[in-house]
């Protein structure tokens, strides 16, 4: 009976708290409902405040592909943060391993040194990038889009920080075995470290699918354009059809709100990841 | 101490699988921006650039500038004004979730932080969008008769810049609360209970227990936000295009503008202005390693 009296006063103390997380989760999660509801809405119905759902969502799809290459934008930005996510995997856990499992006084240091490009901020590079990749023949292609965010210091620290669980016992067993280095990479580190490269997915695709300054400066052709850009195109005119533009933002969300709901525990874990 | 055992051929396969990533981060990173530090010093178009006369001039020109100037300052502002309500908001709300007795904790978490899985371009699409002349919030304002006629906020300096804060507020705030929430789970849950038992309230606990705890993860954020804030880009061309009047641009747009705008390929100076970012990045990360020793 006490118990049951205190549970219930408990509760009643958290009122407060329930009122509060109440008012900021609609805050976060309004705009964004706000979003789809605007993209099956016409446009003065949009500016004069509509927030329900609307019957006008085949007349914005249908003025969305007459004003842009919707489905072009989409594979692009596919391929791109594809591409990118499977060869930064590659490379960073390759040298995760590396760093962490032959580790000595040197490496150390190299990763150290690695480190340092942490601070290298994006706008000091594009120009040399920019000019590195045009003389390449790299402008509007996969190569330029990601060469530059396929080694990234935070992933490499990722993998190196989930590798100290590695059982390094084993490794010797399975080199007295007969197993190679690369094979022990591929047979035996890969499986066990499957949670970390969900993690490392995750926070990688949803970077090289969101990324717009750098894409903006190599996507010098249209038709190489990536859905941020898109969509930022859709609101660069004069007059801005509100339908069609949240239209192109839903069509941009679509892969990474999957992702967020699908994978959240992935995706959490990618942003803390290099930081246990 | 543990790989006594590794011999040379292993060692050897050991510096060749660091290698890739190595060379990629040199010629992506490091080489770039030894470049930037030269194309500083010199002017001209892009195709024949010749060394400047004086050999400074883009970084006098810089900081006589005054739209480089209002960038910086803009840039400050937005910093000072958000990143310390983001984090004070993202801690309460870690606080708050973190108590075991309160129901629907997984729902909440959710809503906070789903404004992260938005991309920065569409997020300031929408905000753009609500925050339009003719939009959601002028019509919600004048439906509850705060207002009488439609504010034009992305017209106006000092809105403009508000709205911005508000987007990033919105943006991050869940963001921030997840590395909070990893370092409350991280402090024992009895600490709080023999707090409650000692009869401190909940301002008490948080001020006394929570905040100290945190501050490893307190100052981790204040840095990241930081460097992310000094390199503003996304919300600034696509929420107010810098405007009005580029009374809201950022540095890094104003870079951008100067070496990609229309018609303009002023690599020189924005290679100067982007070392200037670089520089105020690298204090920050030197104040990070300096605060990071001395948290034991």
């Amino acid at each position: 009976m006490t118990e049951y009296k205190n549970r219930s006063m408990i509760q009643r103390r958290l009122i407060p708290s329930y009122i509060f997380l109440t008012i900021v989760s609609f805050i976060s999660v309004f705009p964004l409902y706000w979003m789809i509801t605007a993209a099956t809405n016409k446009s003065v119905d949009v500016a004069r405040g509509k927030i329900v759902f609307g019957g006008y969502l085949m007349e914005n799809w249908a003025r969305l592909n007459q004003l842009q290459d919707l489905g072009g934008a989409m594979r692009n930005s596919f391929v791109y943060a594809l591409v990118q996510t499977i060869l930064a995997l590659f490379i960073c856990s390759l040298a995760g391993f590396g760093f962490e499992l032959y580790h000595d006084k040197k490496k150390d240091f190299l990763f150290g040194v690695l480190l340092m490009a942490m601070m290298v901020p994006g706008v000091a590079t594009m120009i040399p990038l920019f000019k590195m990749m045009s003389k390449l023949g790299f402008l509007n292609t996969v190569w330029g889009f990601m060469l530059p965010g396929i080694s990234t210091p935070f992933l490499i620290m990722m993998f190196r920080q989930n590798s100290r669980n590695f059982p390094i016992d084993i490794m010797e067993a399975a080199r007295i075995d007969g197993l190679s280095e690369v094979q022990i990479f591929f047979r035996m580190y890969l499986p066990v470290m499957k949670a970390t490269y969900a993690a490392a997915a995750v926070i990688t695709f949803m970077n090289a699918w969101n990324a717009y300054l750098w894409p903006r400066v190599i996507m010098t052709d249209k038709k190489a354009q990536t859905m941020p850009m898109l969509i930022a195109n859709l609101a660069a005119g004069y007059t801005i059809d509100y339908g069609v533009l949240m239209l192109g933002v839903l069509f941009c969300s679509i892969p990474t709100m999957i992702i967020f709901f699908v994978l959240q525990k992935q995706f959490t874990e990618g942003i803390t990841g290099a930081v246990k | 101490m543990k790989h006594k055992s590794v011999t040379a051929k292993q060692e050897r396969w050991g510096w060749l699988f660091l290698m890739p990533a190595t060379i990629l981060i040199c010629i992506m990173s490091f080489y770039p921006i030894i470049q930037a530090l030269f194309t500083s010093f010199k002017t001209g178009s892009s195709a024949n650039m010749k060394w400047a006369q004086p050999i400074v001039y883009n970084y006098t020109r810089m900081f006589s500038d005054k739209l480089f100037m209002r960038s910086v300052g803009n840039t400050f502002l937005y910093l000072i004004i958000q990143v310390p309500i983001m984090l004070i908001f993202a801690i309460l709300l870690a606080q708050l979730l973190n108590n075991r007795d309160l129901k629907f904790r997984g729902l909440f978490r959710t809503c906070v932080f789903l404004p992260c899985a938005t991309a920065l371009v569409s997020y300031s699409l929408i905000f753009k969008s609500l925050f339009a002349t003719q939009g959601l919030i002028n019509s919600i304002l004048q439906g509850l008769h705060i207002t009488s006629s439609n504010i034009n906020f992305l017209g106006t300096a000092w809105t403009a810049k508000m709205v911005i804060i508000l987007a990033l507020i919105w943006r991050w705030t869940g963001y921030n609360m997840v590395f909070y929430l990893a370092g409350l789970q991280g402090i024992e849950y009895s600490v709080y209970e023999a707090a409650k038992i000692d009869g401190a309230n909940g301002w008490k606990t948080f001020w006394n227990i929570t905040v100290p705890l945190l501050r490893p993860t307190i100052i981790m954020t204040f840095i990241m936000s930081i460097n992310g804030t000094l390199q503003l880009f996304d919300e600034s061309v696509n929420l107010t295009a810098g405007g009005p009047a580029n009374s809201t641009i950022t540095m890094s747009h104003y870079i951008y503008n100067n070496s990609f705008g229309q018609g303009v390929a002023n690599f020189g100076y924005a290679s100067a202005m982007s070392f200037f970012v670089f520089i105020l990045v690298a204090i920050l990360a030197a104040i990070n390693l300096k605060v990071g020793d001395t948290r034991d």
